[in-house]
């Protein structure tokens, strides 16, 4: 894989005046493939992807692309390509000079340019708009062309700086999957920062979770989702229920947990198992949570409680119902599937909740 | 009643708007050109006629001091661009927050003083016995003191130091609104420092870089205390002619017509500029 | 050329040197004013003879200070009574005309506007002698025909006021529309739906919201008419404003006074200024 790999990054590490923005961050990515960087505002990933682009010049570390380190090496002579945030096509120029300008820069004569800002027109999908303006085209069409901007120059490696954003829901979504195969299409290694976590689990071969200028864990989508490494990845990966409490037992990785308002949880600890009477989180997916009418035998589901439909958030087939603990006060978000027995189900309704210790995922508390 | 109120209150804002349109503005330029048509041939006795003209056109001082006058305008409007270019885009993109607002505001302070204070100072840095002088000599430069007013290069430098600030501040604003990331993307694409000046820099400057001009060309063809001052009695400025024609001579027939013909400069050259940058008279100067 | 941007060095400070001397080039002819004024020789040029606040202060020949010399207080009293009639005028005329810009539409708006601009584009100088010229025919016409005679309408200081509003007026205008544009018209009407009168609503509501751009229009109409040369030197009589008796003293010879002058000139518009930038900033 050492061979392969079109980005290397070693110890980077960017120090502002007063804080950290990237700290000792390190990661291979292969060539060809969709790596995300996935994680909330503020937590160092623009300024990770603005070093590999040569915008920001790293405290400490190494940057290496094709092998090749890119420590001296200017942001206009490095073989990445970035698309922008809000995409920086040049309101100047029309589409066929935006596309056109690297080759400019590069002197290529201008048959070539032609040609070639043709082609790569034809594999966005937006074939013969050369001559429109900026302005005329629509968020999508925008998105393709900065992309074309970027592909024509055969860069090695793509960054992309959350370029979806700006967009509403529904072109988001739409976008998603075009970006996939734009980049299937290519073959070209695509670097894509987001905050979105689901703009990452549907178009990543792998991601990385970042927080706080480290990378807390990376793997591919199921990996984040079904295996988390820390308390942050698993409450910032996809919905969960989470419960903090004192470890009362612990019996090989499993762990219970009791919480402050009385409830006991048993839960998986896959990292470090904690020790009796430290502080531990417990995470547990909607969709893991099994409904009931009737109660669970407690003796073999040490999990099951009796709770209270608060409310019913009605989704289609992402429904969510919001239930109480009657006894600590504590609400759980359960998937709620629009069939069968529940599909009636109302506020204020008694009903039996019960998941397996093996699919809630325990951690220590932070701090200790 | 309500629409006729309205229409009372619309008519109340139009009046004082018209009044000064038309008492101010066009009635005394219709005036003026009705005084240079007319040429005299006695005692309080005209006739209409291009007389007046056809003296400016016959007399070589006169047409020369416009050519002069025009030229040096255009010199100084490309002196200023490209000196005041850098700072602008040094203050617009290179700076942020309150060190920008301080170089803003340093610019600003000048201009706020009269234009005579300023040509004031140039007077006492450039004469004969004036701090420049006095400096070469300490330095060893010059043996004798040297008169550096009252020739072109002083009229030059006291044009530009007056008129910088119109061409720095539509360019700060223009620049200013140039998103960092056009330029990122530009060097990221492989563009030089140049390359990225020349077709996203200057092409997104283009609305400051056209208003400062015509601005700046119009101020010192209209300009009377610089050149007068720096340049001395025989500076041969156009306005220091109409002055003449009007107040020593009070030939205001031939004044008239050249002030006619100042203003038909003025204006072909604003409606040229407009019309090569393809922008309006409202965008431009209206901010 | 952005900070984001690696760059070498010496390009560096190769333009740092050169915003710095740009600087200089901007204080220095200001810088050399100020410093003469208080030099204790009779011309405003080295060689240094020592400090001397006479050229504020003194009352004996030939050191006669700024505080001291009549003509010197006249004129800037002049200045003063222009200033405030031009900026009063000025002001009154360009919030009017704000208002029929921003809120109204009606025929040839776009060609009144391009009028209203043109005063911008004419030279002062034309300014000055196309008003000059006007004004006596007009007073030649009424004094043949009514046998009186019309001295406002000759040179002096009414047509200096006039001939400084005729394009003043214009920046004030720019100005006050400027802020009347961002004015979220849903505040008048509220105020309207509260049970205020439309004036009333204006009143209470709107010129507050614009009391900035009045106030920041007011002072750069007084900067204007202050320092204003050209219109005023067609149009000036036996009263000169400031400008004009400077230029005139300073064609006959300079004394350090008017480097005494020029100081606090220099102070009082600087002050003016950043007065107003300051005040439209906390309004903000």
């Amino acid at each position: 894989m050492t061979s392969t790999a079109d980005l290397v990054c070693r110890d980077l590490t960017k120090d502002f005046k007063d804080f950290r923005a990237v700290d000792h961050v390190s990661f291979e990515v292969p060539q060809g493939s969709f790596f995300s960087i996935l994680g909330p505002s503020g937590c160092g990933k623009t300024t990770l992807l603005r070093m590999i682009a040569g915008f920001q010049f790293p405290t400490s570390g190494d940057l290496l692309i094709k092998g090749k380190s890119m420590i001296d090496v200017g942001p206009n002579k490095r073989p990445v390509s970035m698309v922008f945030q809000h995409l920086a096509l040049f309101p100047m120029m029309d589409i066929g000079k935006n596309i056109g300008f690297g080759l400019r820069q590069r002197g290529v004569p201008a048959a070539e340019i032609k040609q070639r800002v043709g082609r790569v027109l034809e594999r966005v999908g937006l074939p013969g708009i050369e001559n429109r303006q900026v302005s005329q085209l629509s968020g999508g069409q925008k998105q393709r062309v900065a992309i074309a901007r970027c592909m024509v120059l055969e860069p090695d490696v793509l960054l992309l700086d959350e370029p979806l954003g700006a967009l509403d829901l529904k072109l988001r979504e739409h976008m998603k999957i075009e970006l996939k195969a734009l980049q299937a299409e290519f073959n070209t290694t695509f670097v894509y920062i987001t905050h979105d976590q689901s703009e990452a689990l549907v178009m990543s071969d792998n991601i990385a979770v970042m927080n706080k200028g480290q990378f807390d864990q990376i793997g591919t989508a199921k990996e984040l989702y079904y295996e988390p490494a820390n308390a942050f990845v698993a409450g910032f990966v996809g919905d969960a229920n989470r419960f903090e409490g004192k470890v009362t037992a612990v019996n090989g990785q499993i762990v219970t947990i009791e919480t402050e308002g009385g409830g006991v949880q048993q839960a998986h600890a896959s990292a470090k198992v904690p020790s009796i009477g430290q502080r531990a989180q417990a995470f547990v997916r909607p969709e893991a949570i099994e409904l009931s009418k009737t109660p669970f035998a407690s003796a073999t589901h040490p999990n099951a409680s009796a709770q209270i439909v608060d409310s019913v958030l009605f989704n289609g087939a992402n429904s969510v119902a919001i239930l109480r603990d009657p006894k600590s006060g504590e609400t759980l978000q359960a998937a709620l599937p629009q069939t069968g027995e529940f599909l009636g189900l109302g506020k204020g309704e008694a009903i039996h909740a019960n998941w397996n210790a093996g699919q809630a995922r325990c951690f220590v508390a932070e701090g200790q | 009643m309500v629409t006729d109120r309205s229409k009372l209150g619309f008519y109340l804002l139009l009046s004082p708007l018209l009044l000064w349109l038309v008492t101010l503005i066009i009635l005394p330029h219709i005036g003026l050109f009705a005084v240079s048509m007319s040429e005299k041939v006695g005692v309080r006795e005209y006739e209409t006629g291009f007389g007046n003209y056809a003296v400016f056109f016959n007399e070589p001082l006169y047409w020369r001091t416009f050519a002069r006058t025009a030229f040096m305008s255009i010199l100084t409007t490309v002196l200023t661009l490209l000196l005041g270019f850098p700072i602008a885009y040094y203050i617009a993109k290179l700076t942020r927050g309150r060190t920008k607002t301080t170089l803003f505001l340093m610019c600003l302070i000048p201009f706020w003083v009269s234009e005579l204070v300023r040509t004031f100072g140039w007077m006492i840095l450039l004469r004969e016995t004036g701090v420049l002088s006095n400096f070469l000599q300490y330095t060893g430069i010059l043996s004798e003191p040297v008169e550096f007013l009252y020739n072109d290069a002083a009229i030059m430098v006291g044009l530009v130091y007056t008129s910088i600030l119109f061409m720095i501040v539509p360019l700060v604003t223009t620049l200013d609104s140039l998103d960092d990331s056009l330029i990122e993307a530009g060097y990221d694409l492989g563009g030089s420092g140049f390359s990225i000046l020349r077709e996203i820099v200057i092409p997104h400057a283009m609305p400051g870089i056209v208003s400062g001009c015509i601005v700046v060309f119009m101020l010192s063809l209209g300009n009377y205390l610089t050149p007068i001052l720096l340049g001395g009695k025989d500076s041969l400025w156009f306005t220091g002619l109409i002055y003449t024609q009007f107040i020593t001579r009070f030939n205001w027939e031939l004044g008239s017509a050249f002030g006619f013909l100042l203003l038909g400069l003025s204006s072909a050259v604003v409606f040229l500029g407009l019309k090569l940058s393809r922008q309006s008279l409202s965008d431009t100067m209206g901010r | 050329m952005i900070p984001t941007v690696p760059q070498s060095s010496a390009m560096k400070w190769s333009y740092r040197a050169y915003v710095s001397l740009f600087f200089i080039y901007l204080a220095l002819p200001l810088a050399v004013v100020c410093a003469f004024a208080f030099n204790d020789s009779v011309f405003p040029s080295l060689p240094w003879e020592g400090f001397t606040w006479a050229w504020f202060f003194g009352d004996e020949a030939p050191f006669i200070g700024v505080f001291h010399e009549r003509s010197i207080l006249r004129a800037i009293g002049t200045s003063a009574f222009v200033a405030f009639w031009v900026s009063s005028l000025s002001v009154t005329v360009g919030t009017c005309n704000a208002f029929l810009f921003v809120r109204h539409d009606f025929r040839g708006k776009g060609f009144l506007y391009i009028l209203m601009l043109l005063p911008l584009i004419i030279p002062g100088v034309i300014l000055g002698i196309s008003i000059l010229v006007f004004a006596s025919s007009v007073a030649n016409t009424l004094e043949d025909a009514t046998g009186m005679w019309f001295d406002g309408l000759r040179p002096g200081l009414i047509l200096v006021i006039l001939g400084q509003f005729s394009f003043i007026t214009t920046f004030a205008t720019l100005v006050i529309s400027a802020r009347l544009q961002k004015f979220d018209l849903s505040l008048e009407e509220a105020a309207l739906n509260l049970g205020a009168s439309k004036w009333g609503a204006i009143r209470q509501v709107t010129l507050p919201f614009l009391l900035p751009a009045i106030v920041g229009a007011g002072v750069v109409s007084m900067l204007m008419s202050f320092e204003n040369f050209n219109t005023t030197l067609m149009l000036v009589g036996s009263d000169a404003p400031l400008t004009i008796a400077m230029f005139d003293k300073l064609k006959l010879g300079s004394t350090p006074v008017l480097n005494a002058v020029s100081l606090l000139l220099i102070v009082g518009s600087a002050a003016l200024g950043i007065f107003s930038l300051i005040f439209q900033r906390a309004k903000e």
